[in-house]
């Protein structure tokens, strides 16, 4: 278990998990990301919530389509990079009209310390946008809560895909050398 | 294919599964056996996969995880699953008690041109399942085989994994509906999570 404590009580991670909360979110299907790591470590500690690790991140469209299905509301948490694995997925909950809010953590963005990084950072946006998903980019802390409602609430409202973008500028590059 | 002639007849295993089938909801796979599942008649609890290849056990997971109380059966190809073998390793550390997956293995891809898949060659799909954690696991080579793990769905204590060797043929297609929207809400009306 990971150190929950935090001496900032706006954490944007802890509002980003309450609105999930409020938005009663019952399933959270991950792929292990630095930059998620506390909403993940909330997820799981969380009684009310089924927090699903994952091999890659197309596994997580899959489960959120049977969690629907069986009336259940869920989230996916994944890195940039992971989007790439979610492409050809990403047909089945626009053919079937699946509700979908993804949030994503950037790499191969700002400051980026490793180029393998940035061909799919650069244009993660983009190839949402081409499977036909609706993108939020979040910039600054006091933006993240809000926006994430705001995609859950469209998603669930018209049963679209929505991914939220949170920037690597705001998370804080990734150290290498510490 | 009289090498493996003993194998079962894929309609009739079908058959078998879903004879007694009582409140069991249904998710096929991409291709062969949603027009299998189709073959027994088309229901409301059966949701097919027409595409997505690699994701109806994991469907069938997130469905088992949001209603504890129906079970949940998971109907795919050995290609499918191949496509999809991580989802063992993930539903292996969930193994929600109500989920039985088997997987129709004719060690072809019969939707491409009976192309070999890799369990005729050197994979055994049983075995990665076990080594993946699944905790009850079939081997399934004859009817007898196959009415004791689907008579096991309803009372299992874990998630179930079969692989069920089947003949490499090609059976008439049976379509069922194949518009994603439809299937999804049809599907969310009978069992009560839509209005």
């Amino acid at each position: 278990m990971g150190d929950l404590t935090t001496t900032d009580p706006l954490d944007w991670r802890d509002e980003i998990f309450a609105v999930l909360k409020r938005a009663e979110i019952r399933q959270v299907g991950y792929v292990p990301d630095a930059g998620h790591a506390r909403l993940i470590e909330l997820g799981r500690r969380d009684p009310a919530i089924r927090a699903v690790p994952l091999t890659t991140e197309e596994e997580g469209l899959a489960l959120l389509a049977g969690a629907w299905l069986g009336g259940q509301r869920g989230a996916l948490l994944m890195q940039s990079s992971g989007v790439g694995n979610c492409i050809n997925m990403l047909a089945m909950t626009k053919t079937c009209r699946f509700p979908l809010t993804m949030l994503v953590t950037m790499r191969g963005e700002w400051a980026e310390f490793n180029p393998w990084q940035v061909p799919m950072g650069s244009h993660t946006e983009a190839a949402l946008e081409l499977c036909d998903v609706l993108v939020y980019r979040v910039e600054r802390p006091e933006d993240a809560a809000e926006t994430v409602a705001a995609a859950l609430d469209i998603a669930f409202n018209g049963d679209l895909a929505t991914a939220v973008l949170l920037s690597q500028r705001m998370i804080g590059a990734k150290r290498w050398v510490k | 294919m009289i090498s493996n002639d003993h194998r079962l007849d894929r309609r009739a295993a079908i058959r078998i599964l879903l004879e007694k089938r009582g409140e069991l909801l249904l998710v096929t796979g991409l291709g062969s056996t949603t027009w299998d599942a189709a073959s027994v008649g088309d229901d409301e609890r059966n949701f097919y996969l027409w595409g997505a290849m690699g994701a109806a056990a994991m469907v069938g997971l997130g469905l088992a995880i949001a209603r504890p109380e129906r079970r949940v059966l998971v109907v795919t190809g050995d290609g499918e699953m191949l496509m999809g073998l991580g989802s063992l390793a993930t539903i292996g550390v969930q193994r929600p008690p109500n989920l039985a997956i088997a997987v129709f293995d004719n060690s072809h891809y019969g939707e491409t041109g009976m192309q070999a898949s890799h369990t005729a060659e050197a994979v055994e799909l049983l075995g990665v399942a076990q080594a993946c954690g699944f905790k009850e696991t079939f081997d399934v080579t004859n009817e007898l085989g196959l009415r004791e793990f689907a008579g096991h769905i309803d009372d299992a204590a874990t998630t179930l994994f079969a692989r069920v060797a089947i003949r490499a043929d090609e059976p008439p297609r049976v379509l069922p509906p194949r518009d994603g929207a439809l299937l999804k809400t049809r599907f969310r009306r009978a069992i009560g999570a839509e209005a």
